[in-house]
């Protein structure tokens, strides 16, 4: 019983994967947005665990993009660089509020954010 | 004052990046209606700078006790061949088809979500009211 259950579970994450893998690849983005509600509730993860789990599975795909895109001759280094300095900056901010804030109120800014996003797609 | 206003523009979408809800989605339109800056460009910045600035808040989250890493490499791996197939795919059908999906599925998913954590919301309240 306990094979077949980590069996389940092994095959859970790998699906959790592919479909990470492959939103992040077609549309250029936004895996993250779909491995948080799956691991909330397909593995039952706290919502912030899922958030921090997420950008850490995000990752790796974002170095494999980034390879390409620069490969290709797509990038402007003044533009990356200040742009980064306040990302990084405000990153370490929404690693502290991630901390602070209840589970029920993150959800309701992500799935918030997703709304816009969403809105956002079909306007572009 | 430009150089002010990117950076402004990368510490709002940095903080939404840093608590795992995508900064992209934000950086990405700051930077091609505000800064004209052309779309592929604003997708490489994003998809650089995204890489150090997940570097340090997975430093902090793991402190934090934050990151479960169990299923970790069982997600990694599959994502990144996936990752790589559908980019190729991608490359040969952009359409608009594809982008009104994409728009009208994050609206749907995310008024479902909405409503799921709404329900246990008013679960665990009743919960412990009955307490």
């Amino acid at each position: 019983m306990k094979l077949i259950k980590s069996a389940k579970e092994t095959l859970l994450y790998i699906l959790i994967g592919l479909i990470a893998g492959f939103v992040n690849g077609i549309w250029g983005g936004g895996g993250g947005i779909f491995v948080v509600p799956l691991l909330v509730y397909l593995m039952k993860y706290e919502e912030r665990k899922a958030h921090s789990t997420a950008i850490v599975i995000i990752l790796p795909l974002c170095i494999v993009s980034a390879i390409t895109y620069i490969v290709q001759g797509i990038y402007d280094w003044p533009q990356t660089l200040k742009t980064g300095v306040g990302v990084v900056a405000g990153g370490i901010v929404g690693a502290f509020l991630l901390k602070k804030l209840s589970n029920n109120v993150l959800a309701y800014i992500f799935y918030s954010v997703m709304i816009v996003a969403g809105v956002r797609v079909l306007l572009m | 004052m430009k150089t002010f206003l990117l950076i402004l523009a990368g510490i709002i979408s940095g903080v939404l990046g840093g608590m795992g809800m995508g900064g992209g989605t934000l950086l990405i339109p700051i930077l091609t209606i505000f800064f004209k800056v052309p779309q592929a460009i604003a997708q490489s910045v994003n998809l650089i700078v995204f890489i150090p600035m997940s570097i340090a808040v997975t430093v902090i989250n793991a402190k934090n006790k934050m990151i479960e890493k169990k299923g970790l490499i069982k997600m990694i791996i599959p994502a990144i061949i996936t990752a790589v197939i559908a980019s190729l795919l991608a490359s040969r059908a952009k359409n608009a088809v594809l982008q009104k999906s994409y728009g009208i599925f994050l609206i749907a998913a995310g008024l479902f979500f909405i409503v799921l954590t709404t329900i246990d919301v008013i679960k665990k309240k009743k919960e412990k009211k009955n307490k």
